[in-house]
């Protein structure tokens, strides 16, 4: 929720005719909020996977998709071209996304809006019938959960319902 | 090495397949996790496309003959029962390959993917069978409809059939549905589809079709 600089500053600066510095550029892509989840930005989920100096001065940023079929690469790849512009956006596939590169902080902050964290991933094909372990209810904090649906609002949710306080909630899948 | 063309066309149909649940699937649920299922395959089958080739031209300009997916991933969804079952088998599969294949970039980030659809396959095929005698009949007779494209998809993958083999037959074992004594239907691979493909290519090329090189 607090990036060095709003995602708007490369514009800005880019207007004015300052040219960034690398750290400062950094920061700034690091800063830009997921589209699906924006109390998240894509250095929290572990989507930012590194900011290069181009040859020609100027800054190529490479990302890399949670899950295959994300639909929100496009939107991600126009929010980080007009955080920075003139920047490249590279997408790389390997190696692969998972949620061991979601931040602590990017962690807390799913918990605060509701949205339950991962938690540790334990083998790379879970068990069939295996309930994710130590699930807890994002509102109330209770462990009475029963998980409704393996597949929640996007690719990378399961939907669960809290038996204490009733609420169905969201939860970011082990991958 | 992963047949960019033939496990690309497999991953694009059976997501068009899955789409087509999209607004009237049982219950919202299963609406949600179908179109997950079919995204998820259409994110892997860009990526394999476009290894052999424009993904695009291939997926808009081919036809029929011109596919190189398996027969199983074409047939229509018929009902619940049978996407499941479907995809039970096919996810199964696919599981196996791409834990076979780590060096492939696709693979393994989706053999992550597919560790899911093939838990979701199992657990519904488990319910559907153990269930009341209708999801039971329904289950029975997609097994027997699907099982017979089951031997294609090990065409040069004749080291995945154990391990498939091995999980199918535990799942539904524990869904008290037996392996039907069926016979077997290949062709896919050479370019030799059901009609089911050509009504499927229809709708999905229809847009291009009647408004070539159209953007959004």
């Amino acid at each position: 929720m607090t990036p060095a600089e709003p995602p708007d500053a490369g514009q800005a600066r880019a207007e004015e005719g300052v040219r960034m510095t690398l750290d400062e550029a950094r920061a700034v892509a690091a800063g830009v909020p997921d589209p699906e989840l924006p109390v998240v930005t894509l250095a929290d989920l572990g989507i930012l996977r590194d900011v290069l100096p181009r040859d020609d001065g100027g800054v190529e940023v490479v990302i890399t998709p949670t899950y295959s079929g994300c639909p929100a690469m496009d939107a991600i790849r126009d929010d980080i071209r007009r955080a920075l512009p003139g920047a490249t956006v590279t997408t790389v596939l390997s190696p692969p996304w998972t949620t061991e590169w979601i931040t602590e902080e990017g962690r807390a902050k799913l918990r605060e809006h509701g949205i339950s964290p991962p938690g540790r991933v334990v083998s790379l094909a879970p068990p069939t019938r295996a309930e994710p372990a130590g699930v807890c209810c994002p509102r109330c904090g209770s462990g009475r959960v029963r998980l409704v649906s393996r597949y929640g609002s996007t690719a990378c949710k399961a939907l669960y319902t809290c038996a204490a306080c009733l609420e169905p909630f969201d939860h970011v899948k082990e991958i | 090495m992963i047949d960019a063309l033939e496990i690309g066309d497999d991953c694009l149909v059976l997501s068009q397949r899955l789409a087509e649940w999209v607004t009237r699937a049982p219950t919202l649920e299963e609406d949600v996790a179908l179109a997950n299922l079919s995204l998820d395959l259409l994110g892997q089958a860009r990526a394999l496309l476009s290894r052999a080739g424009d993904e695009d031209d291939l997926a808009y300009l081919r036809g029929a003959s011109g596919f190189r997916n398996c027969l199983l991933v074409e047939q229509p969804n018929t009902d619940f029962a049978h996407t499941i079952v479907r995809h039970l088998l096919y996810a199964g599969f696919l599981f196996e390959l791409y834990a076979a294949h780590p060096e492939d970039e696709v693979a393994a980030k989706g053999v992550k993917e597919l560790a899911y659809h093939r838990d979701y396959a199992a657990l519904w095929t488990s319910r559907l069978g153990r269930g009341t005698e209708e999801s039971h009949r329904r289950a029975t007779e997609a097994l027997t409809a699907l099982w017979p494209f089951t031997d294609e998809l090990f065409e040069g993958h004749q080291d995945l059939r154990a391990p498939w083999q091995s999980w199918v037959t535990e799942v539904l074992e524990g869904a008290a549905l037996p392996v039907p004594a069926v016979a077997q239907r290949t062709g896919g691979r050479r370019g030799q589809h059901t009609a089911h493909l050509t009504s499927l290519l229809t709708e999905l090329q229809g847009l291009h079709r009647d408004h070539a090189g159209a953007t959004w």
